[in-house]
């Protein structure tokens, strides 16, 4: 490591063959290019269908754009959000679980007759209807790792099961109303953060951003690796904060920002960091990748399994319980097909690979903004549901397209 | 049976001068039995530092198993097993990882998703506060690629992007990651092209220059005798020969793996030539 050579070069530049080491404007746009080629798309198409959307639905209906609707968008993106976020830890496994609908309306169900049917405090009613989640995810995995049953089969199992437990829980009343009174309720339906607090929150964001990239940073260069310029971590901070505060500001004019979307973001930064730096998450791509490489290297394979399949139930189970929070109540159609599908199309379109080992916590975040928005913009111009259905299944089948297609570019250039 | 040069652990004829190698491992009367097969039978081996020893065989003849039972996979029914002269019971594949035997399968078994810095600490990930070190672990997997006077262009590449030849790179540097004593490669160079085997077999001999007992498992004779020191013959599931290999010919390595000189035209040929001189 030690070659003294004249000019001082990072230790992990100094292959000739390296072409994309330029750091100048030109040569990032050069390197975003070649990985663009390449297949490695990310979350290009997702944002880019964001902005289609937003420009089709404006020019039809201005409204769509308008801070109230957009406060609407993510108020009621949050809950599936957080089923999606779910199936992407699933999907990066490259199994699927077909069940998460079913199993938050389960939750719900329990929860809403804990609290409303057997008198209990609010809290016990979450954690029972959490529970139930947990104990699918521990019996789905018993089921995948000890008995070898394909995520597929067992999944719609409980798809049609768990509707039988809603139906079966929520007993003769077939509907069931929590209280307009509990905190629950208020989290999910009228707190918002406005005003100075939401511009603290967004400066509080890019201080942290800004302190993480530099220290990384500084790491960097004690190690004589090479690290990205001052300058464009401060160019980064101020886009990211910048960008936000206008969001903010834009929000702001209606009601700003929902608790429960900021429950939801915050989820996702958490699972995030989870997936990308942590062991567990490092082990979760590995597994996703190459099964029988990750247990050869000593990972613990059954317990990945495990925590996934648990996570995936119990983040199903907590979306279940948001959403029922936010309409107020618990009926036979709680968690049905739609919710179904719309969480795991959320996942694929905002870019988690069906293959497995390829995907992002924030996947979750953009596809169900996309399909909220989608379902939104109908909804304002008046179309009938038969159209959004059409409409959804299409941008689904795209999605899975460019997973197709991009996965085959990584192929044939060496990207994985 | 044929004679078998080299009866015990192999003293050299003349010997080579300040060359007192330290055996690092050494397995002897291993049996291993699958239900009616008898798959080892009283096998032994030895390896020391800074030696590379060839381990070949035609297809059934153990070697697989044999590999299997040093990194840990089967139990032998009866045997030793000695690691730097202390007698180990190698438990599974991790608890052989923690000794030092570090095995590189054929099948590489490496994550095309991940990249190099990943792939190499797959399982030993460095941890500093709750989050994986990428700066350690980068360091580190320079100075391993570095050792190895490996040809990689970035760490921060999938495996999908290398070529055969670097993928196996990966694997074997890999192997190096725990400290190990003992690096096993199992056909490390099948399904290489010509300038890649090379590569990895510059790559076995500085693994050799490094100090560690290097086992290498061919079925390739050219790879073999270019790199290895000792050749150890499995046939049947026995230790059928052991040669130097500077003392061998393909032809003699060739009748030893296929058993040729212990068959019905071989002996007549001997027969003959018997008679043509008496």
């Amino acid at each position: 490591m030690a070659e003294s050579t004249v000019v001082k070069t990072s230790a992990d530049q100094l292959d000739e063959r390296l072409i994309a080491n330029a750091s100048d404007p030109l040569g990032i746009l050069r390197a975003f290019w070649a990985r663009l080629r390449g297949g490695d798309l990310g979350s290009l198409p997702v944002v880019f269908g964001l902005v289609v959307i937003s420009i089709v639905f404006y020019v039809k209906e201005p409204v769509f754009l308008s801070s109230r609707n957009l406060v609407t968008i993510t108020q009621f993106a949050a809950p599936v959000g957080i089923i999606a976020l779910g199936i992407v830890l699933v999907l990066l496994l490259g199994e699927i679980d077909l069940s998460v609908g079913s199993v938050s309306g389960a939750s719900a169900a329990v929860m809403a007759v804990q609290i409303v049917n057997s008198g209990r405090p609010v809290i016990v009613g979450i954690v029972a209807g959490m529970l139930v989640g947990v104990v699918v995810g521990l019996v789905y995995a018993f089921l995948y790792t000890k008995l070898g049953v394909p995520s597929f089969v067992f999944s719609l199992a409980g798809l049609l099961a768990f509707q039988g437990v809603l139906l079966y829980v929520l007993g003769s009343d077939g509907t069931i109303n929590l209280p307009s009174d509990s905190w629950l309720l208020d989290f999910a339906r009228f707190k918002f953060l406005t005003g100075t607090a939401s511009y603290v929150l967004v400066v509080l964001i890019g201080l942290a951003f800004l302190a993480s990239r530099l220290l990384s940073q500084r790491s960097r260069t004690k190690a004589e690796l090479s690290a990205p310029s001052t300058v464009s971590i401060l160019v980064k901070a101020g886009l990211l904060t910048g960008g936000l505060a206008y969001l903010t500001y834009y929000l702001n004019i209606g009601r700003g920002w929902s608790y429960l979307w900021l429950f939801f973001a915050a989820l996702v930064v958490a699972m995030d960091f989870a997936l990308r730096r942590t062991r567990w998450g490092r082990h979760v791509f590995a597994v996703g990748g190459n099964e029988e490489a990750a247990r050869r290297s000593g990972i613990k394979v059954t317990r990945i399994y495990l925590s996934v399949f648990v996570g995936c139930s119990t983040l199903a189970a907590v979306g279940g319980i948001l959403g029922a929070a936010q309409l107020t109540s618990v009926s036979q159609a709680t968690g049905t097909t739609d919710t179904n599908l719309t969480a795991i199309a959320a996942a694929v379109i905002g870019g988690t690979s069906l293959f497995g080992g390829r995907g992002s916590a924030y996947s979750a975040m953009l596809g169900i903004l996309v399909l909220v928005s989608i379902s939104s913009g109908l909804n304002l111009i008046g179309v009938d549901s038969s159209v959004r259905f059409m409409v959804t299944g299409g941008v689904l089948l795209l999605a899975v397209a460019i997973d197709s297609v991009s996965r085959r570019a990584r192929s044939s250039s060496g990207r994985g | 049976m044929t004679t078998t040069p080299h009866q015990d652990a192999p003293t050299r004829e003349g010997g080579e001068p300040g060359d007192p190698r330290e055996v690092v491992l050494s397995l002897s009367g291993i049996h291993k039995r699958f239900g009616a097969v008898q798959a080892l039978t009283d096998v032994r081996l030895e390896v020391a530092a800074g030696e590379v020893v060839a381990l070949v065989g035609d297809n059934g003849a153990g070697k697989s198993t044999l590999v299997k039972v040093i990194a840990g996979v089967y139990q032998p029914d009866s045997g030793d097993i000695e690691l730097a002269g202390r007698r180990v019971k190698v438990g599974g594949p991790r608890q052989a990882q923690d000794l030092g035997i570090a095995t590189v399968f054929q099948d590489l078994a490496l994550c095309d998703n991940l990249d190099v810095v990943a792939n190499l600490f797959l399982g030993q990930e460095r941890v500093k506060g709750g989050a994986i070190d990428e700066v350690a672990m980068e360091v580190e997997a320079w100075r391993l690629l570095r050792s190895l006077s490996a040809k990689i262009p970035s760490v921060r590449i999938p495996i999908a992007a290398l070529s055969g030849g670097q993928r196996q790179t990966v694997a074997i540097a890999r192997s190096l990651v725990g400290k190990p004593k003992v690096v096993m490669l199992d056909e490390p160079t099948a399904a290489l092209g010509v300038a890649q085997t090379a590569e990895v077999l510059n790559l076995v001999e500085r693994l050799r220059d490094n100090g560690l007992g290097v086992i290498l498992i061919s079925h390739n004779m050219a790879d073999v005798q270019a790199v290895a020191d000792r050749i150890v013959v499995l046939r049947l599931g026995r230790n059928e020969a052991e040669f130097y290999t500077d003392e061998v010919t393909t032809t003699d390595l060739v009748a030893a793996i296929t058993g040729a000189s212990d068959n019905v035209v071989a002996s007549r040929a001997a027969r003959g030539k018997e008679q043509a001189h008496g």
